[in-house]
């Protein structure tokens, strides 16, 4: 891949929005243990390639939604990092408002209109902002996040079916890390997914290595120009692996359902290490800019757990608060 | 099949509207019709969706030809995937439209679950209130005619469980387009639950465009010797209970609560604390249902009020038998008010 195709802002942004959503996650993963943060976290560690390969083609006008797994597209997509601290440790403060927790981030003010826990159930909520995208003829495109485990479930092939009837301006990104649990796509797929048949002109469909942000980054981009266009939508399969385990923090190697070897193997192709690699070879970025960059969001990272600690819970008597808007 | 054009054969009755000949009298299917007009008129954000609304049934006449109107991009058929419809529909919706997906039958809304009660319903708390969900759904429990036990099922007990989803179940013509564009204006996921025994109607209806509030039931016959809670057709079955037992002497309050969640519970204690006498009629099952919440709502707040026990006229807990003479021993009705109310009357 020829890196001087792109600008060094580019390419320094999208090391450090990776290596940003990286370190907040060690974060989270380093004190979880205390249990402060008392909601169920799903860290996306090593998959920080897609998040941001992605979302650095969209503007924040644009719409995502999101997973359980949601921390890396949340961050990519430009949500608040105070909030989303703040969410997890369960306080007024938080994105959500310690309504939701980690599986249920949101911030509109960047497009984020909601993740969903529940495997599959957020695509055709991001299908259906498609919808009105187009019904309404904005200008912008609705990208749907979601995993392996949302191919085993119907509502996705209901969803797409509708994207491409209606010519919908929707980007699928199935981020493919290989487990739902601990079951491994090959004992519940009969085969690769379906879409990497569909024609061309009716939905292309990609595969890339979704631990090259470079890969995810150039794909997108096609994906966005054909989704811009009104041209209808595109799928792209993001090769990857879930390094953690499915829930909470740490590695699951004593599970057995993996070894630990195929973990190390993996984890040695961590995209963000990876990428650095690349851009201190082609001397985009030396030793001293990133350590610079790693003292940044270091700072960034502590401001943000102070906030978070030091804001106000929930007040009991507002439990009823937001069941219906006025 | 004789559903698909239902006769608007019956007026209903005109409550405390003085009769008058020239009052502008609309069949059940028109009054929903002329609200989705309306609202497609007013608002450029509503748009109709559904498989069938663009067919020559069009959804017992309700959406009829609105398509040739509107255009098929803001009335059209879909595929039957009724989960992801519904979650397109509530993406639709938080990007800030006002879609009305319409299902011939709850049944069907099982398929939808997932979407309508995990994310439709939820997502409005769950973000602490970042993102609404103005979407109105519809389905029309469809008794008798052998629909049997996978097309006539009476969900409302199941739905009312569901807190951050409103659920309306019309009676009247009147109701029926004036709660539909309550609906259609609402900021939260609605259900509407038709009867479409609702459909023989004929009833005042305005031309004007109106609403009718939500959570607000309303007495359709006072009465203060015993109260009649009901619901939907089952609103009809009560009064004409409630005419025949007046015959007698009895003066039973007949109350449409009109709307299941939020519920109208000063209604129905107001009138309990008058009567002292409670008879709750539903067209779907009883256990676990409409008729045992209202039950309970009653005996935790309104009990130094009750002078008997409480009867639930309700369908029996067996799935709809299909054979005409099954259906008749299942499905309840006049009679059987009027039985339960003798039989509360003679215990107290």
């Amino acid at each position: 891949m020829d890196l001087r195709n792109y600008s060094n802002k580019l390419l320094i942004k999208l090391y450090f929005d990776m290596l940003r959503i990286h370190k907040v996650q060690l974060h989270i993963e380093s004190l979880y243990h205390l249990d402060e943060m008392k909601t169920p976290i799903h860290l996306s560690i090593g998959q920080e390639a897609i998040a941001v390969g992605v979302c650095a083609n969209l503007y924040p006008k644009d719409y995502i939604s999101s997973s359980h797994r949601g921390h890396g597209h949340y961050l990519a997509k430009g949500g608040d990092l105070k909030m989303l601290i703040a969410e997890l440790y369960c306080r007024e403060t938080g994105c959500s408002k310690g309504r939701g927790g980690s599986m249920h981030l949101v911030d509109t003010s960047v497009g984020h209109m909601g993740s969903s826990s529940i495997v599959g159930g957020g695509v055709p909520i991001g299908t259906g902002l498609g919808l009105s995208i187009q019904m309404k003829a904005e200008d912008r495109i609705s990208v749907v996040f979601f995993g392996d485990g949302a191919v085993d479930e119907g509502v996705l092939y209901e969803s797409i079916n509708f994207a491409i009837l209606k010519k919908l301006p929707v980007i699928f990104v199935y981020e493919n890390n290989q487990f739902a649990v601990c079951s491994h796509v090959t004992a519940r797929q009969a085969g690769e997914v379906i879409f990497h048949k569909t024609p061309e002109d009716l939905m292309p469909s990609h595969v890339v290595n979704g631990n090259s942000v470079m890969e995810v980054y150039e794909t997108t981009q096609q994906a966005v120009i054909r989704a811009r266009k009104k041209l209808g939508p595109s799928f792209i399969e993001c090769k990857t692996y879930r390094v953690r385990e499915h829930a909470g923090a740490g590695s699951d190697e004593k599970l057995g359902y993996r070894t630990a070897e195929e973990i190390r193997e993996w984890e040695s192709k961590c995209p963000v290490r990876a990428f650095s690699e690349i851009l201190l070879r082609d001397g985009v970025l030396n030793e001293t800019e990133i350590q610079v960059m790693e003292e940044t969001i270091d700072c960034e990272i502590d401001e943000a757990f102070r906030f978070a600690q030091r804001s106000p819970l929930p007040k009991p008597e507002d439990v009823t608060k937001y069941l219906f808007c006025d | 099949m004789p559903w698909t054009k239902i006769k608007a054969e019956v007026n209903e009755p005109d409550y405390f509207l003085e009769s008058d000949e020239n009052v502008r009298r609309l069949s059940y299917s028109e009054a929903i019709h002329e609200a989705l007009d309306q609202a497609l008129q007013l608002d450029r954000r509503v748009f109709i969706m559904g498989q069938g609304v663009d067919d020559p049934s069009a959804m017992f006449g309700t959406t009829l030809n609105l398509h040739k109107k509107y255009g098929s991009h803001r009335v059209f058929d879909t595929p039957l995937a009724e989960n992801a419809l519904t979650g397109i529909t509530t993406g639709a919706a938080i990007g800030g439209m006002r879609p009305v997906y319409f299902h011939n039958r709850p049944d069907f809304l099982f398929l939808a679950m997932d979407q309508l009660v995990n994310h439709a319903s939820k997502w409005y708390y769950m973000f602490g209130g970042a993102v609404n969900v103005p979407l109105v759904v519809w389905a029309c429990i469809g008794r008798g005619w052998g629909s049997a036990a996978q097309h006539s099922q009476a969900l409302q007990g199941l739905f009312m469980h569901i807190p951050g989803l409103k659920l309306i179940m019309p009676s009247t013509c009147y109701d029926a387009k004036g709660l539909m564009l309550a609906a259609i204006a609402d900021n939260n996921p609605v259900l509407i639950m038709e009867h479409r025994f609702n459909f023989r109607h004929k009833g005042y209806v305005p031309k004007a465009p109106y609403r009718v509030s939500i959570g607000k039931g309303i007495i359709r016959k006072q009465g203060k010797d015993i109260s009649f809670i009901a619901i939907s057709h089952m609103v009809t079955e009560a009064y004409k209970a409630a005419e025949e037992l007046s015959r007698e002497g009895i003066e039973a309050e007949v109350i449409d609560l009109r709307t299941l969640r939020p519920l109208d519970e000063e209604i129905i204690l107001r009138s309990v604390s008058k009567t002292g006498l409670l008879l709750i009629a539903d067209c779907g099952w009883k256990t676990g249902g409409i008729t045992a919440e209202i039950s309970a709502l009653v005996a935790e707040k309104g009990f130094e009020f009750l002078k008997a026990p409480i009867r639930r006229v309700a369908c029996p807990d067996v799935p709809t038998p299909s054979g005409y003479t099954l259906e008749d021993a299942f499905y309840i009705g006049c009679d059987d008010i009027i039985n339960a109310a003798r039989e509360i009357l003679r215990i107290r």
